[in-house]
């Protein structure tokens, strides 16, 4: 253990290469849309809450993946919470199924101002394959204000967090 | 006489590879109550169509047996098979049949959120009632109740838990399932089987090969056609490769600390390798109906060689984080022999509890060769069993690839799959268990399909493995499992 310890700390992380650079004609436009108000507030950081909605977990596993050390989400100033009233962001993957609907609203009502959310994959952005079934209503979209979508079935994390970034540069 | 007789008394159907028997309804009677003393064959499904129930065994074979419904009635499975108990709710909430003498009738997947009620019947109705809210549950004095979920659960997918507990220790685990119901089925009717495939591949994303494999061959037993032998190896390269990613992902959410983000690092590595050998870091849609979509890009064989060598060079390491959580995993989370004996679960929740469950070995596939794994330990099927049972997987599907990737037979990685009619059962071995497909062609579109993932038979377990545990290792003994409800709840 101290072995693998001591390997780690002089080594450089295998996969640890990911440059995500921040998309900065979205960047523009989001920071006409934010208030001075909410740049002071938030600065350069920002609290996610990712939320599946339904769908297959691919998109899901790929937002985990940020978090680990390949990605290393915390080094760029942004951090996974699990608690609506800590988040700035909400990130939704998956459909939205009749059945999470009020979960998906409850969710939304409990995030302080300023809030956004992030769509991130097609299910999320209306529905993906599942859409037209029964028992889904669409992407999240139909029942929130999206302000950002990451395309992809499922976008890489590289992606995502390029994606993840230019929220923050318009905030800038 | 045997069930095995019954069922065989039946009569035969027109289905690939393995028949399907046609009951009547007093042969499936039968078989029900006779399935109340026998614990052979394991039941490892329950479907319908808008006709007939079909229950799927395994026998020496696997086999199905149907029977025709009776207005809205068949006689239940459940009484003698508890398995069967999740399958009679969701046959009755997605095309009304009423399992006579079931042991439970709640719904499963319907919130009474759809639009339309018994939406796979022949004639859905409108949903007109406003859904019925969901009740506090009953606890005893000195009990209280935890409800975790439906979002932040912990598993994969929104479930909701409610979690009854004594003090610290946990009386009771009920799962409420549903919210990721997605209409799978629905969706899949009426389209050409080749159409359907983006489907079968997102049903559950840990295991989309395995799921568009399963698919794959359900269509090419209907067919009765068959890949070419590269589609066939490349095929298991795939699945190998989501195997080990899949469980370097479970273990890298179990372990803590240094140990779960190395396993974190190696699984980036093997989906890294994915992208470069196949175009697709999760290898969805890289199987198709009559081989695979994609074949080997250049320079993918050496990425996935030099993946495997990483995993195998860090194995010892990982190994040894484990002996540390001895202690900690010593109470609780127990999926034992004795419960899953009328259970029949596979995967590493079954192997883990010293079950040799493994569908590449029984009823078996290409390119399969003879058993490659044997079990080092006695499995007692607790949550380090299923940890330790994954650092074997992985070193054995690590040893399976190089010989694989070290020989691929040359040719095409597709054959095609002709317009035709037919029905026809398939299955893969995905990280997780057994997947089964059922698919009934006609004129080369699916007029009715059913998916078996193993997570059907997970739940109750897990359910159960959960109860008499400490709150707090609660989340460490719902990694071990990988709970999730996407495969499920399709």
């Amino acid at each position: 253990m101290l072995q693998a310890l001591a390997r780690a700390l002089i080594r450089r992380p295998a996969a640890a290469d990911t440059t995500a650079a921040p998309d900065t004609e979205i960047a523009g436009a989001l920071a006409a849309q934010l208030d001075s108000a909410a740049q002071a507030r938030l600065g350069r950081s920002l609290a996610i809450l990712h939320v599946a909605a339904a769908g297959c977990g691919g998109c899901a596993t790929e937002i985990d993946a940020l978090g680990g050390v390949a990605y290393d989400l915390e080094r760029h100033g942004l951090a996974f919470v699990g608690n609506p009233r800590q988040a700035d962001v909400l990130l939704v993957t998956g459909p939205l199924t009749a059945a999470m609907r009020t979960a998906m609203e409850g969710v939304w009502t409990a995030m302080p101002e300023p809030r956004w959310v992030v769509a991130v994959g097609a299910c999320a952005i209306d529905g993906g394959v599942f859409a037209g079934s029964y028992a889904v209503q669409g992407g999240i979209g139909i029942a929130l204000p999206v302000d950002l979508i990451v395309e992809g079935c499922p976008p890489s994390p590289a992606s995502v967090l390029s994606a993840l970034l230019t929220l923050i540069e318009a905030n800038r | 006489m045997t069930i095995e007789a019954l069922i065989t008394a039946g009569d035969p159907q027109p289905m690939r590879p393995w028949p399907r028997y046609l009951l009547s309804c007093e042969a499936w009677r039968a078989v029900a109550d006779a399935l109340r003393s026998d614990p052979e064959p394991a039941l490892l499904g329950l479907w319908a169509d808008t006709a007939h129930v079909h229950a799927l065994f395994m026998g020496s074979t696997p086999m199905i047996a149907s029977v025709p419904v009776e207005g809205v009635l068949y006689d239940a499975l459940s009484p003698g098979r508890p398995a069967a108990a999740l399958f009679e709710r969701m046959i009755h909430d997605l095309w009304g049949h009423v399992a006579a003498h079931g042991t439970d009738q709640h719904p499963l997947l319907d919130h009474g959120r759809w639009p339309i009620l018994r939406p796979l019947s022949r004639r859905p109705v409108p949903n007109s009632a406003p859904p019925e809210p969901q009740g506090p549950g009953v606890v005893q004095p000195g009990q209280h109740q935890v409800s975790i979920g439906p979002i932040g659960s912990g598993a994969a997918d929104p479930v909701h838990l409610r979690v009854t507990v004594a003090g610290e220790m946990v009386v009771r685990m009920e799962a409420r399932l549903g919210y990721a119901h997605r209409g799978v089925l629905a969706l899949m009717r009426g389209k050409p089987l080749r159409s359907a495939a983006p489907l079968a591949a997102r049903i559950a994303a840990d295991s989309t090969v395995a799921h568009a494999v399963a698919f794959a061959r359900a269509g090419e037993a209907a067919l009765d056609v068959d890949p070419p032998p590269r589609g066939h190896a490349l095929r298991g390269v795939m699945a190998e490769l989501e195997r080990i990613a899949s469980h370097l992902g479970d273990l890298g959410a179990a372990l803590p600390g240094l140990p779960g983000a190395r396993c974190g690092a190696l699984r980036e590595t093997v989906l890294r390798a994915n992208q470069a050998a196949f175009g697709h870091r999760l290898l969805m849609d890289c199987v198709l109906p009559g081989g695979t979509a994609v074949d080997l890009a250049p320079g993918g064989h050496a990425a996935v060689l030099d993946a495997l060598d990483r995993i195998a060079k860090d194995e010892p390491d990982t190994r040894r984080s484990l002996d540390g959580m001895a202690v900690s995993t010593a109470a609780g989370g127990v999926a034992g022999p004795e419960i899953l004996a009328s259970f029949a679960p596979g995967g590493v929740l079954g192997r883990a509890a010293g079950r040799k469950d493994d569908a590449r070995r029984v009823p078996g596939y290409p390119p399969y060769g003879p058993p490659p794994t044997v079990p080092s330990a006695p499995w007692d099927g607790d949550v380090e069993a299923r940890l330790r049972l994954r650092l074997d997987e992985i070193r054995d599907s690590n040893v399976m690839l190089r010989r694989w990737l070290a020989d691929l037979p040359p040719g095409p990685v597709n054959g095609g799959v002709p317009f035709a009619s037919g029905e026809g059962l398939g299955v893969a071995e995905g990280p997780h268990g057994d997947v089964w497909h059922w698919l009934r062609l006609d004129a080369g579109n699916i007029a009715t399909s059913f998916v078996r993932d193993p997570r059907w038979l997970h739940w109750p377990l897990i359910e159960a493995a959960c109860a008499g545990a400490a709150l707090g290792d609660l989340p460490l003994i719902m990694r071990s499992f990988s709970p999730a409800a996407s495969g499920l709840e399709l």
